[in-house]
Parts: C-alpha cells; structure tokens; sequence
C-alpha cells in the first residue's frame, strides 16, 4: 500500500519522508524501479534504464541527507528525455543513428539534477531527434498513453508524459520546441512548463531547432514543476543563449492570491479546428478562474494562423543543419558497407535516420537553398517577429494568456502518421510561444470522454513565477491534476 | 594583343589565441592527433559554440590597423556542407555581416629590371572570423583514412582583397605586407609552413583597357611567396595562352604543384556545393562598441607607417631607410634598442640595414638569433664615434663580435685596432710619407688633386690602418699649403 502512495505524492511530501527517514532513497527508487518493471514493457515510456546506477546515486543521496545537507530534490527520482547527454548513459535521442551511442558527457541539467542531488532513473522514450507530435516516429517504438492504451501519449515529450502520468517516475524533463512538453502534458493529464527560450541552458540537449529549443520540468503539479525549475533553471556560459538572470525560487509566488489577475483569451485559440469538448473543459477552467477573482479580457493574436507553415520553415531549416553532424564518421551508426565517403554518408544517414527526419532535413535543405532563401527562411523570420510582436501587443491588456494547450484529447496510435500535416496541427496552440520565446504551461482541466484536457497559460517573458502561480492556485481549488490513470498491475507490485 | 592580369587575395591567417574559437581546447601546432579535440570539437550531440574573446580582439586589432570599419554588430553564419575533417557538417564563419568592413594596406613593390620601385594602395573588401577545419590523414591506418580534429576550431581572420593587384609582384608584396602587419600587431605567428598564413590567389586576365573583369581561378592553399610568384605567373601565361587560342576560361578552383610549376583545376565552380548560409542560431550577434575597440586601440602597437614617418622626423633618416627599418616589427625594435643604448642613429640604421642584415641573409638567421645583440652594436657604433676605431676597424669587430670573440672594447684591445689620434705621432708619420713621396708633393703643387689622395692613402698605409682619416686628412693639408 505505501508504494502506491509513494509514487503518487508530490515532490514536497517525498522530499519530507526523505528527510525524517520514513523512507531511504534507494527504497524509494526501488519501489520506482518495480513499477517500471512491472508496467514500462506495456507502456514503452523508457528506452534506457540502468538499475546499478540509478541505485548508486540513491545511496548518495541517503549519505547527504544522513550528513544533512539535503536539497528538496535530493533523493528523488527524476526521469530524464533521452535527448539529455547523461555520462555513462545510452543517449539516443530517439533515433537508430544514436542508438550505439554512450554520451561521455552530461547536459548542463543533468549536473543541475546531480548537484541537487537528484537520482536518474533511466531515460525516456521520445520522437526520433524530437520531431513528432505522438511518439510514433521513435526508433524504439510508440508509447502508450496510460489513460487509454490504443491511444498516444502525444510528443515529442512522450516517454517523459507516459511516465509522469503513470507515476512512473516522481517528476521527469521534456523539451519543447513547438509544443513537445505542453501538448503531451494535455494529453497524458498532467502539469508541463515551457520556460522562456534562454532560461535553461541547452548545452548537452540534443539539438533539433536550436533558436526554439528549451527544456522545462513535466511533473504532477504546478508546486512540483516549480521545485524542479528550481534545479534546471540558471545561466550557463557553455551556451551563448543562456540568459544571465539573477537565480530566482521559482515557488516564491505560489500562495499569492489571484484577485485582479486578468486573464487573455485569444479569439484565434476558440475558433474553428478546436474539439467541442475540449472547448467546453477550458471555458469550465475559465470560470473557475473567475471564481478566483480573475477578469477576463478577451484579445487577439492576428498571425496565429501564420504559425505552423513559419515553424515549418525555421524549425527544418536549423534541424537540417544541426543534424549534418551524424554523418557516420565519428560515432553514431555507420554503414556497414559502402563503397566510398558519398555511399558512406548516403548509407548511414539513409539507414540511421526515419522518415519524419528525413522529412525534415529535406524541408530544411530545400529552403535554406540559393534562389529559396529569400522567399522562405528570411520571410519565415520576419513573420516571426510579427508573430512575437502580437504577443507584445496581447501582454498589453492582460498578465496572461489561457486557452486549450492541444485541439483535441489523445487519438488513436495511427491515427494521423500518414498525414503530416494533421499532426502538425497538434501544435497549432503551442507552437506561437516557441517562435515568439515566450514561457508556456499546460494544466490538468478536466476531461473529455475519459481523456485528459490540458489548459495552457502563456506568461510574459521571465513570467514563470507568476505562471506557476496561477496554475498553483487553481490546482488548490481543483483536483484534475491529481486524478491517475487505472494500470493493472501484477499483484505484488502495488 | 596586350593583356592585364588582375589578382585578389583571400588570406586565412590563424589567430594567436590561447584556445580555439568556440571552445575551451587548446591549438598548439603538432600535438599528438586528436589529443586537442574536445567534445566541442569532435560535435559531439549537444555541444555549443562559445565565442573566444580573445579571436575577436585579434579582429579588432586588423581592423584598427588597416583604418577599416569595424562592424558595431556582425553575425556568425553556418556554412553547410559535408567533408569528414568538417565535424559538424558546418563551417561557423561570416558571411552577410562581417567584424571587419572596408580598409587599405599600403604597400611598397620592389623595382624590377628596369621598373623602379613603387608604392600601391590595396583596398581590403572585408575580414570576418571563421573556425578552421581539422585534417584528413592518408596512410596513417592501412586502407582507410583518419581523421585529426586538433585543428578543428582554430580561429581564423580571413582577410579578403578587392581586385586591385596587377601583377605576381604587387600579389606578393601584399602578401608580404599583409604578413608583417598581422605579425607586427601580434594576432598571427606567421608561420607558412605550419599553416598560420594561407593565401588563396583569384587570377583573371582582360585586354588591356578593360573595365570588365575576366572569368577566374581561384589558386588554393599557397603557403610560400615563391610558390605564390610561380603559381601567378603560369596561371596568367595558361589563361592569356587559353584565350589566345581560342579557348574559354571557366571558373574553377586550382592547385599549384611545386614540383612541374603548374596549376591544375581540382574542381569546377559548376559542380560546387550551395552552402546554403544561415545565421547560426547558437550564437548571438557580434557586437562591438565603441569602448571595446578604445581599449583594443590602448593595446595597439606603434605601426609600421606611424613608426616610419617618426623615424624620419626624429632621426632625419631617409624614407627609404626608415621604411627598410620599418619593414618588421623585430627590425624596427631592433634599431630602435641600438639607439637607445646610446648610438647615433644614421649610423645604427646603415649598421641595421648593412652588416646585419647582410650576415642574416647569408647564415638564414632570424634577427632574433643574431649573436650581435642591439647593446653590443651600440657600444661599437660608441667607439667609433667617440674616435677610438676606424669604420674599417669597426667591420673587424664587428666580425669578431659576430663570431663570439667577446665584447667591443676587449676585441679593440687584443687585435690593436686603436686608432691613433695623437696629432704628434700622426704629424711624425706625415713628414715620412711626405719625405718619401716627393713626386707626389710636386704633382700636388702643380695642381694634380688626386696626388692628396693618394698620399693620405700612403700615410694610412704607413699607420697600418689605425690612423684617424679625418687628422691625417686635416694635417697633410696643412702641411702642404703652407
């Protein structure tokens, strides 16, 4: 009975049964370990685990926290996206041309996570190099969405969402760079930030498009999320792009009340392509917020429509560029047999990467190309900055944005493979705040025949706090986000 | 038919930094293979480029020198293209919005036959910061090649001309220049055998009078001004001798082999790749302010042209002279450290410029190795002045200095090379040579001024040398007018 329990708990109750010794860490990752043993071979969510290691960090852990100088996440299992280098660790980042491949180095969050004293789990299944909105496009297969087996658990993030959902591990990291942390966490029913691109820093993240790239915390609850910024956040002078802010407790504006909040709803987000019932759940959250004191404003984000076809230009573009380092020479899979350097590359990169990536790298290619510049990357950019600027516009008359995170509940594996541009259109609500920078969240709201609806908020820039929150005190007045899945499990894992 | 040829020059010179340019490894020439690529440098997934201060620095430093714009911002752009010494199947370069705009390098073209020396303006379209790639090496494993990634990130400042050179002699009197100057400000060692200073020669030729620019090739890789001045001159003769007979001219780039003097295409223009140039997205913008390029300015050295107008305003040196000492740093410093140790300076410069550069040249000796230091040159150039050696004595000390017989005064002392400026013992020297020359007396008094010349020599010869040619000079002439 105390391990259902255990793996239900949040970040804080752990952290105290941590402290006074109700548990050790090495109980607790125990207890992780066997869930996953008993339910990951359904579920697909991890593609490495090492047992040896996740229990030798655990052991530290008790050793800290025996000498007293715990961190709240010391101890604590955490489920890292296979896109994070992690020493010693098989990083695949989803993909058959990195599936040999043991990172000799750790991402700036993974050190973040072994400096707070956190313990890896194991690293979790996600769309081959990110690219994907269901899982589907991973080397080493789907994930199921725990609320529904036959269904997705969304993506790229999706290994990450199966395995929070499924308490499968106590918090995990996704990344997101349309919609990857936010449109799993609507679809797997749970708490995902997006922070502010250059908050946390991307040096050991696997790169797909570098200028939209941000890693963020995917956790039970939005007090969760915020412990676990609390770890990841911070500048970090091996990316240029990290941002040199002052380190900030992301859990210091929790408790505040939401009197006078104003709410934006942008006209654009409740249009045509959103489910009924998901409408229906975000306009119940809505009026809950209300209830809370907040006022609604309704606004408009005239170039969302924009955002996909420019997101399908810029993010191909540096993913074709950023992916040309696997070519076979140095790691990565090679071809076993070619006949030159050319048959060599075409090989390798023909067996090792899958079709939504090659999909991709062409995309790219072709509008990086002389004669296509112009028309596409540099138009891209500039309605990028529009796209941005009706943000800037939006922040004007409201502290934040909320609408639905994902038009619709989890489909059927299958269901949109063979039509990309109906899974593009996953990351139609989410995809505006990766090209404009700005921090998005998508919190548990309810339900729709069974399935897990996600309300996003969008911040302002560096607004993560405040998001934080705002979702907070929501989820003290709601219990979406507290709601699990129903797993069968074998008897004597409880 | 009368043809022109017009050349441009690309030069990769390779910074003096104490890392590479977007990570923390070191560049040291010739370390064991890949003992210097760090996980930034083999691309590992996940790793990011940091810019090395330091790279642009040097940039700012060539910038100030050659009087050029310095970009307030300029952007790092990816250059696609694959190549297995190419780690991330990028080159991060410049190439919109370069550091370093337009400037110009001034310099001196030797004579020629019978064309005299002069000076030319070249004008430099831009120089931008780029990230060299590692190397490809053959035969190191039996069937396959390997793969060295220690130079992989070296910065490089790829130092662009406009087409503003019309012969072999002006390209390699740039590209001297250009080799002294970098040296000279301290961004570049200089070293063509290792590398640090590559030019890569655009040669095209036209009818004389011609506005129009001909189509060129792009000579690769040369890394010594002899191959440079070879490599030139066939091209020129293979284009002039292609279109005389006929033929076209495609756009292509080339080789120089040294060993048949020849250029050959290694791959047409046509079949290059599309880089396909974008912003890289994992640095942000250069910029530059105003205060950055003041405290570069603060660290700049005196340049050469500078350092040449001072020589001839504080010395009353010749512009010739001043540019000959100005012509590297090390010379200059050199000259300058013998006047302040106390020489005259007219003289220090013919002694700079004469004996020891000539027994430099003849023993291919840097400066820096000369056995002769500055001190020791001044303290001779002292006892000539202060009369107590002859200028020809002086050239035997000097050899002697040169050959490690110990200082000045003591090879004066053991070789007797005093000169004699005791008027008594010279007067007494005179009366014997005028005594045993009557002749000559006679032909003097009648008018044959070459006699006096030939009695100074006499009495030059009678004091074996050590006698003080202005004295003897000064006596006999008294002695013979009255």
């Amino acid at each position: 009975m105390i391990n259902s329990s255990l793996t239900n708990s949040s970040l804080t109750q752990l952290s105290q049964m941590l402290a006074n010794k109700t548990i050790s860490s090495v109980e607790l990752t125990q207890t992780f370990l066997n869930r996953i043993d008993a339910l990951n071979p359904n579920i697909n969510a991890y593609i490495a685990l090492d047992r040896d290691k996740s229990l030798a960090q655990a052991k530290a852990a008790d050793a800290r926290i025996a000498a007293g100088n715990a961190e709240p996440l010391t101890g604590i299992p955490i489920a890292q996206k296979d896109i994070f280098c992690a020493k010693g660790w098989q990083t695949t980042c989803g993909s058959k041309m990195l599936a040999n491949f043991i990172a000799p180095y750790d991402a700036h969050v993974i050190t973040q996570f072994d400096n707070a004293g956190a313990v890896n789990l194991g690293k979790t299944n996600m769309d081959e190099f990110a690219m994907g909105s269901s899982n589907e496009t991973s080397y080493f297969g789907g994930v199921k969405n725990p609320w529904d087996f036959d269904r997705v658990p969304g993506g790229s993030s999706g290994g990450s969402a199966a395995a929070v959902a499924a308490r499968l591990c106590a918090a995990a990291t996704g990344t997101d760079t349309g919609g990857s942390i936010r449109q799993p966490a609507s679809l797997c029913g749970f708490t995902g930030l997006k922070p502010t691109y250059g908050v946390v820093s991307r040096y050991g993240m696997i790169a797909f498009a570098s200028s939209l790239d941000q890693a963020g915390p995917m956790a039970k609850s939005a007090q969760d999320c915020a412990l676990m910024m609390n770890v990841m956040a911070g500048f970090d002078e091996r990316d240029s792009t990290s941002l040199n802010r002052t380190k900030e407790d992301y859990t210091r504006e929790l408790a505040k009340p939401l009197h006078g909040l104003k709410i934006g709803l942008p006209k654009e987000y409740f249009a045509e392509g959103l489910d009924a019932s998901v409408a229906t759940v975000i306009e119940a959250a809505i009026a809950e917020y209300k209830k809370l004191g907040a006022e609604i404003v309704e606004i408009s984000l005239p170039n969302t429509g924009l955002s996909i076809p420019v997101y399908y230009v810029l993010a191909p573009a540096e993913a074709s560029s950023n992916l040309s380092r696997y070519d076979g020479v140095r790691y990565g899979h090679r071809a076993a047999e070619y006949t030159d350097l050319m048959d060599m590359y075409n090989k390798s990169r023909a067996e090792g990467f899958g079709a939504e990536v090659k999909r991709r790298i062409l995309i790219g290619t072709y509008v990086l190309s002389a004669g296509y510049y112009d028309a596409y990357y540099l138009k891209a950019q500039q309605i990028r900055r529009l796209i941005a600027q009706d943000f800037v516009e939006a922040f004007k008359q409201c502290d934040v944005i909320m609408g639905p995170a994902a038009p619709s509940t989890a489909f059927k594996a299958g269901e949109k493979v063979d039509d990309p541009v109906a899974m593009y259109l996953q990351d139609i609500y989410t995809i505006s705040t990766n090209l404009a920078g700005l921090p998005g969240m998508s919190v548990p709201a309810g339900f729709s025949n069974g399935l897990p609806v996600g309300l996003q908020i969008i911040g302002n820039y560096f607004d993560e706090a405040r998001m934080l929150n705002v979702a907070h005190q929501y989820q003290q007045v709601t219990d979406w986000h507290m709601q699990m899945p129903e797993l069968t499990m074998p008897k004597d894992v409880a | 038919m009368e043809w022109e040829v017009v050349i441009g020059l690309e030069t990769h010179t390779q910074l003096q930094t104490n890392t590479k340019i977007f990570s923390g490894a070191a560049v040291k020439y010739g370390a064991e293979p890949n003992t210097q690529a760090c996980e930034v440098s083999i691309a590992l997934p996940g790793v990011l480029p940091v810019l090395n201060k330091e790279a642009v620095n040097c940039a700012i430093k060539f910038g100030l020198a050659i009087n050029a714009e310095i970009a307030p911002r300029s952007v790092f752009a990816r250059k696609n293209y694959f190549y297995p010494d190419l780690p991330k199947g990028y080159q991060i370069s410049q190439f919109e919005l370069p550091v370093v705009g337009k400037g110009a390098v001034t310099i001196q073209v030797p004579a020629v036959g019978k064309h005299p020396a002069y000076e030319k303006v070249v004008n430099i379209t831009r120089a931008h910061l780029e990230e060299d790639a590692g190397k490809s090496v053959h035969g190191a494993v039996e069937g396959m090649s390997g793969i060295d990634l220690n130079r992989a990130g070296t910065p490089l400042l790829e130092i662009v001309t406009e087409p503003d050179m019309r012969s072999a002699a002006e390209a390699v009197a740039y590209a001297k220049k250009l080799h002294e100057l970098v040296q000279w400000i301290g961004i570049c060692d200089g070293n063509m055998q290792e590398g640090s200073f590559r030019c890569d020669v655009n040669v095209s030729v036209r009818k004389k009078g011609s506005d129009k620019l001909g189509t060129r090739r792009e000579i690769k890789n040369l890394n010594s001004f002899k191959f440079m001045t070879q490599a030139i001159e066939y091209e020129t003769r293979w284009q002039i001798e292609t279109l005389e007979d006929g033929g076209t001219i495609h756009q292509a780039t080339v080789l120089f082999n040294p060993d048949t003097g020849e250029t050959r295409a290694m791959r047409s223009k046509e079949e290059a790749n599309d880089y396909r140039y974008f912003p890289d997205p994992d640095l942000l913008p250069l910029e530059i302010t105003e205060a950055d390029k003041a405290r570069v300015q603060a660290q700049m050295p005196e340049l050469p042209e500078a350092m040449k107008a001072r020589f001839e305003a504080q010395f009353g040196l010749t512009s010739y002279d001043a540019a000959s000492l100005t012509a590297s740093r090390e010379l200059a410093n050199y000259f300058v450290a013998t006047v302040d140790n106390g020489a005259e300076a007219k003289p220090a410069a013919n002694w700079v410029m004469g004996a020891i550069s000539a027994k430099l040249n003849a023993e291919e000796k840097p400066l820096a190795d000369s056995p002769v230091s500055s001190e020791q040159l001044a303290s001779l150039l002292k006892r000539i002045a202060d009369n107590t050696i002859s200028n020809n004595a002086a050239k035997q000390v000097f050899e002697a200095m040169w050959n490690g017989e110990g200082e000045v005064d003591a090879i004066i002392e053991a070789k007797g090379l005093k000169q004699v400026s005791d008027t008594g013992a010279i007067e007494a020297i005179i009366d014997e040579v005028l005594a045993a020359n009557a002749v000559m007396v006679e032909e003097f008094k009648a008018g044959k001024e070459k006699a006096f010349n030939a009695l100074v020599g006499q009495a030059m010869k009678a004091s074996k040398g050590k006698a003080n040619p202005a004295q003897v000079n000064e006596l006999l002439k008294k002695k013979l007018t009255t």
